[in-house]
């Protein structure tokens, strides 16, 4: 573990580095590190030991959500993940419980204050961002409040061009782009305010949102009209060791490397075949790190099977109809294990495989962050939600609802007269449609001139290639643009160029362009390449795959050319053998042996599987009460805390259910948890009015 | 299969539960009945867990030391972990005013053998050292006090009921009581019928609408206090501290920390917000911060972790209304808690029980219910409720 010092698609920059200590040594961190951040960099992943079972803790949420990455900074407990690192800070470790600091005596106390606005919008995401824009364009005034210090949501860990409709929501364009795009247009709108670095606490029954104002201040705001769009949470899973340090979510490490530039792991293992575990394997890859497997229960990967495509093309292992058995290690990851499963999933003995790896990711899926919804409409808030608040789906569908709900707002304030376009629901529901059918991959037959050929299988919602074919020779049926790409140059009567602009652009990295002209022995394939420039040269010999990752052969690079129109993605040529020229759709770019397992499956024999991690709450003990009778979850808290630490059982909570479920109760007999303020843990310093911070 | 109970309790909370354990002992054929999902679910589970005899009427007084005594040797009895901190109780003063009452009381309060004295300044800061020392005059502490989990204690005695025989049904809801000739005959639920001799009302909050069921007005009506809960840190302070001076919008609010480290704490509105309304507020939060903060200055950097609302089922006095119907035969009341149903509880359980055994009274029960008789003349609040 160390830091990323180049990446293909991010910046990287770095002002003059500073030390601090953890446990009385001294490290190395950046301006504008996080204490988690600067950790991880000088591979330090063990933050603390948990006060009921000394079990090693570390980071796990890296989103201020949990309390599993306390450390104490200058004498005062902090979560390390939204704690900024300060020159000569000292750092220790928690072990147990911490102290809180003596104070001699009160800060000045400020009244809380309370704003009305027309609109909040809680979360600066694609989905909030756009319901601005269009709240924007009316001159309604709309306060938009992210708990990040930049706008944009998830689309700023987002390295990768988006899927989805070209004109309607930036598909072809990096996440992180489409941040920028979006948010340039938000401040381009008087009207809207935002507050960066803001939390929001709770929704409170006397119409008011309890806001953490920057980190410190305690404000309530009075909306008219509630949006919340604040995204989703990642599932987790129950196995043992599941809570050793190393095993986190997507999105933590997405964090990491994506926004810290902390090259995470050094090899990771990924469970969950959906988008978010696929493309969080791409994203390792890019920074360097190696992916020694994917592992995804069901029989097919439940993301795009480009994504999964793309994956497997770089060499990772994709093991579907598997399920993890343990993450296995003292203190921290060292293995994980894995097994075949029946048809009901359970794991078939004797297929276990263990691998080497360090972090096992985990990516079972997402579900709506939407106790603030609810609790609005038990309120009786005019509230809306969009985005993966409302239905979990793509990053583009959270665009265009997010843009629909601005204009529904609009409308409830009796400032647009115009009812939301028929059409726009329609695309709402493309963008949020599951990948669809899988064809046949169909290889053209000609064998002369130039022209693309697409890679791309699947009914997903996807156009830009269409978009950008300067000829318009690519047809992707507008009416519907789950339909896949045709070459249409016969019908049009003209030629490929051989431009690549649709080989540049294609966000699955699908579309390769295979030209004769110079050599119909060897014609020159171009494909799409997104790692680090120095990892490919012309005159390499590089090992080629087919659309699913089938080995083809060994070929040599004979060009490489950026594109001005796509900056992050290379244009590389090579020179291939007509009998497999047409089927190359990728470049190998991790060695065969990362995805090798180990000798001997290892067995982990501590039972430790964890369903609270705050409490410390294991699968055995709910699964005793559940036999015992218990039908309320409530009840199970009250015996054994599950859901009542740091996260409120933002974790926990769907994975006792899924325990019900596993023993057989209906649903319908489960009474679930209550749900309470506050979302997350503020100190008192700000429900005072102490605006300040410090006194100690 | 029989359906016929000696006793019907109705409410699975903080009197049912004891009462129903302390019925099952004595041998009587036992059926508590809730219309929550399980055991503590109305207003039980808002408790925050403090328990004391340091009352300032005797009936409360002998409940509480009962009490006192059942949840501090429930360990090494029962072998449930309770979490129970013998940590005592301090009222603290910081004017004139609140060092004259609290001293006032301890005259009754030694009277009946309390463990509490008046600890000066100097004194009290040595008990709670994070006590903001300016300004402060001095305070009572009663050792003997203390608090557990409201959460534990429950579970465990439900735990202790239902191994001893007792039956609870929950998720219905008490639809009707059978009385004819002004007999205790049965209770029907939603889901079915049961019959009894004896119905407990131990409604709490909602002890009046049972009532109505017979015809009877309770004079019982919940108002709702906030309480919360912090982060765990390692433990510094040991008792219940309670501060009962009055300041915009509240009265009293205290607080503790609990075994496991968190810091539980409530405060009582003033005005009273009276209704059924559990739904969280917006004023709490900042209300009870700014006088915690100040009265202990190193709370600024603890973490509050989760805030809710509970019911204080209110009688006329501020002190529980038990005793037999007069008007209904076998309908028994022990009602109107006042926000002390929890730690009273365990003590009420017992004394139920007797009552319903219909063993001889001793001359204390005897005087005990006679304070807290239903049929008495409300006159002036308690001082300490």
């Amino acid at each position: 573990m160390s830091r990323i010092e180049k990446h293909p698609i991010l910046r990287v920059e770095r002002k003059e580095p500073f030390q601090f200590t953890f446990a009385g040594r001294p490290l190395t961190a950046y301006p504008g590190e996080t204490i988690a951040a600067a950790l991880f960099a000088s591979g330090i992943r063990i933050f603390g030991h948990h006060p009921k079972d000394d079990s090693p803790q570390g980071l796990f949420c890296a989103n201020g959500q949990c309390a599993q990455c306390m450390v104490i900074a200058d004498g005062v407990p902090v979560k390390s993940c939204m704690t900024p690192v300060k020159p000569g800070m000292r750092v220790e470790p928690l072990d147990g419980l911490p102290e809180l600091p003596d104070v001699k005596e009160p800060p000045p106390l400020h009244q809380i204050e309370t704003i009305e606005v027309p609109v909040l919008i809680l979360g600066g995401g694609p989905a909030g961002l756009s319901a601005a824009i269009e709240l924007g364009k009316r001159g309604i005034r709309a306060l938009i409040v992210d708990d990040k210090d930049r706008l944009g949501g998830k689309l700023v860990l987002q390295t990768h061009k988006f899927f989805g409709s070209h004109s309607a929501v930036y598909a072809g364009t990096r996440g992180i782009d489409i941040a920028a795009k979006l948010e340039e247009e938000v401040r381009g709108y008087p009207t809207n305010e935002v507050w960066l670095n803001s939390t929001g606490l709770a929704v409170f029954s006397d119409r008011k949102v309890g806001i953490l104002k920057d980190g410190v201040e305690y404000v309530l705001v009075e909306p008219e009209v509630l949006l919340v769009a604040t995204g989703a949470r990642e599932r987790s899973l129950v196995f043992r060791g599941n809570t050793l340090p190393g095993v986190y979510g997507a999105g933590a490490f997405q964090t990491l490397v994506n926004r810290d530039l902390v090259k995470a792991a050094d090899r990771l293992f990924i469970v969950g075949g959906g988008n978010v575990g696929l493309i969080a394997g791409y994203h390792a890859l890019q920074a360097g790190i190696e992916v020694a497997g994917l592992v995804e229960a069901l029989p097919e990967c439940g993301g795009y099977k480009v994504h999964r495509d793309k994956l497997a093309r770089m060499g990772v292992p994709i093991y579907t109809s598997h399920t993890i058995i343990s993450a296995n290690g003292r203190d921290q990851v060292e293995s994980v294990t894995i097994a075949e499963v029946d048809e009901r999933f359970r794991p078939i003995p004797g297929t276990e495989k263990s691998f080497a790896c360090d972090t096992v990711l985990i990516a079972v899926g997402l579900e709506p962050v939407n106790e603030f919804y609810e609790k609005a409409v038990e309120f009786g808030f005019t509230v809306f939600s969009a985005g993966d608040a409302e239905e979990i789906a793509e990053a583009s569908a959270a665009i265009f609802t997010g843009k629909i709900k601005g204009v529904e707002i609009a409308r409830a304030l009796g400032a647009e007269d115009e009812e939301v376009p028929a059409e726009w629901a329609r695309t709402a529901e493309i963008l949020k449609s599951r990948p669809g059918k899988v064809y046949p991959e169909e290889i053209p037959k000609e064998e002369s001139g130039v022209f693309p050929v697409f890679h791309c299988q699947q009914e997903i919602p996807c156009n830009p290639c269409s978009a950008v074919c300067p000829l318009g020779l690519i047809r992707i049926d507008p009416a519907d643009i789950r339909k896949r790409p045709e070459y249409i140059a016969a019908e049009v009567g003209k030629s490929c160029i051989g431009c690549a602009n649709c080989v540049a652009i294609c966000p699955g990295l699908a579309i390769t362009l295979v030209d004769y002209r110079a050599d119909p022995e060897f014609p020159t394939v171009t494909l799409a390449y997104e790692f680090a420039a120095e990892t490919i040269s012309v005159g390499d010999r590089v090992a080629v795959l087919a659309t699913g990752g089938e080995p083809l052969g060994t070929v040599e690079v004979i060009g490489r050319r950026p594109n001005p129109m796509n900056p992050g993605t290379i244009l590389v040529m090579l020179k291939a053998p007509k009998s497999y020229a047409k089927r190359i759709a990728g470049i190998r770019v991790q060695s065969p042996e990362v995805g090798d397992p180990l000798p001997e499956p290892v067995k982990r024999l501590t039972d430790d599987t964890i369903v609270c991690r705050c409490e410390r709450v294991t699968a055995g003990e709910i699964r005793e009460l559940i036999r015992a009778g218990y039908r309320d979850i409530n009840a199970i808290k009250a015996i054994t805390r599950a859901g009542m630490g740091a996260c409120g059982g933002k974790t926990c909570t769907s994975l006792i259910h899924r325990i019900f479920r596993e023993e057989g109760v209906p649903p319908s007999e489960v009474e679930g948890p209550v749900k309470r303020p506050l979302y997350i843990e503020v100190p008192f310093r700000a429900f005072a009015g102490a605006k300040e911070d410090g006194d100690e | 299969m029989s359906r016929g109970y000696d006793v019907v309790i109705i409410g699975a909370g903080s009197i049912g539960i004891p009462a129903g354990w302390a019925m099952g002992r004595a041998g009587l054929k036992v059926l508590v009945i809730d219309r929550f999902a399980s055991f503590g679910q109305g207003s039980n589970k808002s408790a925050i867990g403090g328990i004391r005899a340091t009352h300032s009427d005797p009936a409360k007084i002998r409940l509480g030391m009962r009490s006192l005594e059942i949840v501090s040797t429930w360990e090494e009895t029962h072998g449930h972990n309770i979490e129970w901190v013998k940590g005592g109780y301090s009222f603290v003063a910081y004017r004139k005013e609140e060092e004259d009452t609290l001293k006032a009381l301890l005259v009754t309060q030694h009277a009946y053998g309390l463990n509490i004295d008046w600890y000066g300044k100097e004194e009290l800061l040595e008990i709670i050292p994070s006590l903001n020392p300016d300004g402060l005059i001095g305070g009572t502490f009663s050792p003997d006090d203390g608090h557990c989990s409201p959460l534990l204690l429950s579970y465990a005695m439900y735990d202790e009921a239902v191994k001893g025989g007792v039956e609870f049904r929950f998720r219905e809801k008490v639809i009707g009581i059978d009385a004819p000739e002004g007999r205790i005959r049965a209770v029907r639920t939603d889901k079915g019928r049961y019959e009894a001799k004896i119905v407990l009302n131990a409604a709490g909050g909602w002890a009046n609408e049972v009532g109505n069921l017979l015809g009877i007005e309770h004079p019982v009506n919940p108002e709702s206090h906030e309480g919360g809960i912090t982060e765990p840190v390692a433990r510094f302070l040991s008792p219940m501290v309670v501060d009962i001076r009055p300041a915009p919008g509240s009265a009293n609010y205290y607080f503790f920390q609990h075994r496991t480290g968190q810091i539980v704490f409530c405060i009582t509105p003033d005005p009273p917000i009276p209704g059924f309304d559990r739904r969280e507020t917006s004023a709490f939060l900042p209300m009870v911060s700014r006088r915690m903060v100040d009265l202990m200055p190193k709370l600024i950097n603890l973490r509050v972790r989760r805030t809710w609302r509970g019911l204080y089922p209110m009688s006329p006095d501020g002190s529980p209304l038990v005793g037999w119907s007069r008007e209904v035969e076998g309908y028994l009341l022990a009602i109107g808690m006042c926000g002390q149903g929890f730690m009273l509880g365990p003590g009420l359980g017992e004394l139920l029980a007797r009552m319903v055994t219909r063993n001889e009274l001793s001359s204390e029960d005897r005087e005990i219910l006679d304070i807290l008789s239903p049929y008495r003349p409300f006159k002036k609040e308690e001082a300490l409720k």
